[in-house]
């Protein structure tokens, strides 16, 4: 029964989605939104636990909400997937279950 | 339960594999949950965003929850400036525009100020401050909600 882990906080400002990782099963989606965007962007303090989440998680980045921030696409990590809201909608539509990590 | 399709969950179909496509073309119903004010950080303006893009791919949203300071989303006495987002009228439209059922916390609601005319009346108050499409109830609702919906999402802060 995979889940949908909504992550909305910069890795740098709060431990929440180092807790995400920390607890996401293998074949688990996290979605970074709003903040946690910047946790798409490569060679950070924390792109190595994203990169070892990416091993057997699929992971994605709300594509607005990096804009916002103003980080191009090209900056993020390897394997790290871009969604719109109808990409959001639709990974909460194929995982059954959705944890945000407020 | 009317037009409700019942999904069982995964291990239980010998269609594991193809779970996530059959479900990708069903109707889901959601209910949303929002537990931050508007212009805080970006719950709501996330939600509004995400409640659009579900009625676009036509699904339902059975409900929308407002509980903590998310309640401030409610009011009609909110004047931001005219290029800013207007979050709560916003709401109230998109409400309008789809009939959506937008339920205001009464506990969270009455400790923020946040007042029907009905409440107002019954607390001995002067003023209301709801905007068309909000109204007030308890937390049952969410509950009810999330029984009732296929998905609930959070957002807030």
């Amino acid at each position: 029964m995979a889940m949908l882990h909504i992550v909305n906080k910069s890795p740098f400002e709060r431990n929440a989605f180092e807790s995400c990782l920390n607890h996401a099963s293998a074949g688990d989606s996290i979605l970074m939104i709003e903040d946690a965007a910047v946790g798409a962007i490569t060679k950070t303090a924390f792109a190595a636990k994203v990169e070892a989440a990416l091993q057997d998680k699929s992971v994605y980045v709300l594509s607005g909400d990096l804009a916002a921030r103003g980080l191009s696409e090209d900056r993020i990590i390897s394997g790290v997937e871009t969604v719109d809201y109808a990409g959001f909608v639709d990974l909460t539509v194929s995982n059954e279950t959705t944890q945000s990590w407020l | 339960m009317k037009g409700v399709i019942r999904i069982p969950p995964a291990k239980y179909t010998l269609t594991h594999n193809l779970y996530p496509f059959l479900i990708r073309s069903l109707e889901l119903k959601f209910t949303l949950m929002i537990n931050e004010g508007p212009y805080q950080h970006q719950a709501s303006d996330t939600a509004l965003q995400f409640a659009r893009a579900v009625l676009e791919k036509g699904h339902e949203i059975y409900r929308v929850f407002f509980y903590h300071d998310g309640v401030n989303n409610g009011t009609r006495l909110s004047v931001p400036p005219q290029d800013d987002r207007q979050l709560q009228k916003e709401w109230s439209e998109l409400s309008k525009a789809h009939d959506l059922d937008l339920v205001i916390c009464i506990a969270a609601a009455q400790r923020r100020g946040l007042m029907n005319a009905e409440e107002a009346k019954r607390q001995g108050l002067d003023a209301d401050n709801i905007i068309e499409g909000f109204h007030i109830s308890g937390l049952g609702q969410l509950i009810e909600g999330s029984i009732q919906s296929d998905r609930t999402i959070v957002f807030g802060d």
